[in-house]
């Protein structure tokens, strides 16, 4: 069953307590200074945005099929069964080619150290292995991060939304953008007025690249015999050509 | 022997100035990390390193591919005399480019790792194998140049009886990674300005690539007959800016047709930054491939010069607003590129034209009679030492 995240910013009451659990999970310092950054970055995996007198949680989407694992690559990004989204440091080059692919702008590098690495987000992939919730939703007092079995929480969401149409925006985030993700979003407001981001296809992103990648045995198979024949009809005529071949 | 030019004391006080920034931006580099010498962040995470030195690097080396193609393959044997400064640049580009990978990368100690650990649904890691492939090729065609310096017949002998599948190899090398450039930038149809962004940026950056590599290939004996003393090759550099008009026009020609089928012109009117970089990219190609369709411009060297010129900032300008100004907007961020990063450019461009001309100094790239035997290129020279043998 994968997992995912329903994050209910009509429920949000802007506590931050998501943020300090995930410090403390990554072992990561959390205070006043870093509770009051208002974006994702290496030392901070989730944040809490405010826009007006409504929040919005950012972090790691944990497509369904992510991007940032397509292009990875040496593979230290993959999709796991469960749900999340995991990266292997040990593999990882530091291309920074899933910090540009990713539609989210979730990856966060860590640009001053001599050895980085990325991070992000990975949907606390070892506490759900062994059947616990996330930090971030055993944390949350409200009840507004949510962590369970993906499909219950679409259910749960679509019925939210269909028991108080007056209060919610009529959809789920998440659900089809970019193929869908596992972290789902309650808005009352229209998305992009709490920082979403709207213009994306329902599409995998995923399929942009492979659609050409797909081609390349056709076009080494092609290529072969289409210049390997224009070379052996032009150098026919040449003898010495022929004798050394075709130098 | 070569004749320096009376300005070479600037020259070299201009590239001692170059080195001398760039060794203190490597300082900054490898002391403090891409935070402390580079102004990317994590909305923002390539810059020129990756827009310039990699995506006009290899874009710019592809006069190798489209040079072997043509003189091996298509047996056009006519371009022979600019086939082995080319097939230089070509190797000497690469090397550069991955140069500037080892700046770029936060982890240039894992540079091998693609080759070991597969991702085959990525287009970087298609990239890399292509890459470090052709590099390998393009030195295994450039070694009968340093074979034939040093009277080496065996392994000459040896080198040309693998010669055309070896070609043929790095044409589809070539093919593969100047387009998966393109394909590279496929991903982020959210952010890349939809002047730039279509599912076909794979052929537009290999029939691009293949213009410029002609274009580059005047630029260089424009250069360096006029560094070495030699005479041009006036016929000939006139006959490949034909094709380069020819391959360019194509290019325009599917870029209008694309932009018409998808519905963007409307995009023109708008009085926005990507607007004005798009017309100067457009005008940058558009304006030489016309001037070069008339004989009166092709068979003046000056002219001749300036519209390869004006096709390769055409190029470079195409490549930095895909990889970069193309992206600023939907990615919500405007990155200036920081000084460490334009020394540590300047200084790979500046070794790169040092290193081309001292191996051109002392190793046999450029013929010395082709005039006289226009119809006799070096290859045949080689068959002969080797026949002899
Ligand atoms: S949100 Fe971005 S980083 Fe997270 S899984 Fe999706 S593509 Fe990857
Ligand atoms: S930065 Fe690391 S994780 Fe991201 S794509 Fe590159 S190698 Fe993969
Ligand atoms: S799922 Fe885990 S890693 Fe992700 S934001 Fe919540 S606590 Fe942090």
């Amino acid at each position: 069953m994968p997992k995912a995240i329903l994050y209910d910013s009509t429920l949000c009451i802007g506590c931050k307590a998501c943020e300090g659990a995930c410090a403390e999970r990554w072992g990561l310092p959390y205070n006043d200074r870093v509770a009051a950054e208002e974006r994702i970055s290496a030392h901070k995996l989730t944040a809490v945005e405010t826009h007006g007198d409504k929040f919005s949680r950012r972090l790691c989407m944990n497509c369904l099929q992510p991007a940032c694992a397509s292009v990875c690559p040496v593979g230290a990004l993959q999709k796991t069964a469960l749900g999340p989204v995991v990266y292997d440091a040990s593999r990882c080059m530091g291309c920074r080619y899933c910090m540009q692919a990713c539609p989210f702008q979730v990856p966060s590098y860590e640009w001053d150290k001599r050895l980085p690495k990325m991070r992000k987000c990975d949907m606390c992939f070892e506490r759900q292995s062994a059947g616990k919730l996330t930090a971030c939703a055993e944390a949350c007092p409200v009840g507004a991060t949510k962590n369970g079995n993906r499909e219950e929480l679409v259910a749960e969401a679509q019925q939210r939304i269909a028991e108080k149409p007056g209060q919610y925006y009529p959809k789920v985030y998440g659900l089809n953008e970019v193929g869908g993700t596992s972290v789902l979003y309650l808005s009352a407001v229209p998305f992009e007025q709490i920082g979403l981001r709207t213009n994306l296809p329902n599409e995998p992103l995923p399929e942009t690249t492979w659609r050409v990648l797909e081609l390349v045995p056709d076009i080494v198979s092609t290529g072969t015999v289409l210049l390997g024949g224009i070379w052996w009809i032009t150098n026919r005529r040449t003898e010495v050509a022929k004798k050394e071949g075709g130098r | 022997m070569p004749r320096k030019f009376p300005k070479i004391t600037v020259w070299r006080a201009i590239f001692a100035a170059i080195m001398l920034s760039g060794a203190y931006a490597t300082y900054l580099r490898v002391m403090y990390g891409l935070g402390g010498s580079t102004n990317l962040s994590d909305k923002f995470p390539w810059g020129i390193w990756i827009g310039f030195d990699v995506m006009c690097g290899v874009g710019l080396a592809a006069g190798g591919f489209t040079l072997v193609a043509m003189v091996h393959i298509f047996n056009v044997e006519q371009y022979k005399p600019v086939l082995r400064p080319a097939v230089l640049t070509a190797f000497l580009g690469y090397t550069l480019v991955v140069v500037g990978l080892l700046y770029d990368l936060g982890r240039p100690d894992r540079l091998w790792h693609p080759l070991v650990m597969w991702n085959p649904h990525s287009v970087m890691f298609e990239v890399a194998w292509c890459v470090t492939l052709y590099s390998t090729v393009l030195f295994l065609e450039f070694l009968p140049v340093v074979f034939e310096k040093f009277g080496l017949h065996k392994p000459l002998a040896w080198i040309h009886r693998i010669s055309v599948p070896l070609m043929i190899l790095g044409v589809l090398l070539s093919t593969l990674h100047q387009s998966s450039l393109g394909t590279l930038f496929l991903i982020v149809p959210e952010k890349l300005y939809p002047l730039w962004y279509t599912p076909i940026l794979p052929l537009l950056f290999y029939v691009s690539a293949i213009g410029v590599g002609l274009a580059m290939t005047i630029f260089e004996s424009w250069h360096s007959s006029r560094a070495f003393g030699r005479a041009l090759e006036l016929p000939l550099l006139a006959s490949m800016a034909r094709v380069l008009a020819v391959v360019m026009s194509v290019y325009l020609w599917i870029r209008f047709l694309d932009m018409s089928h998808r519905h963007v012109f409307g995009l023109l009117a708008r009085n926005r930054i990507e607007t004005w970089l798009f017309v100067l990219e457009i005008a940058l190609v558009a304006v030489p491939t016309v001037l070069l369709y008339q004989h009166r411009i092709r068979m003046q060297p000056g002219k001749l010069y300036a519209c390869a010129v004006m096709v390769v900032f055409g190029f470079i300008a195409n490549r930095l607003n895909v990889g970069i100004t193309g992206l600023e907007a939907g990615s919500g961020v405007h990155y200036v590129p920081r000084w460490s990063e334009v020394a540590i450019t300047l200084s790979i461009v500046a070794a790169g034209f040092a290193i081309f001309h001292t191996i051109a100094k002392y190793f046999p790239i450029f013929e010395p009679e082709m005039h006289a035997q226009p119809a006799r290129g070096m290859a045949e020279k080689e068959a002969d030492l080797v026949a002899i043998e």
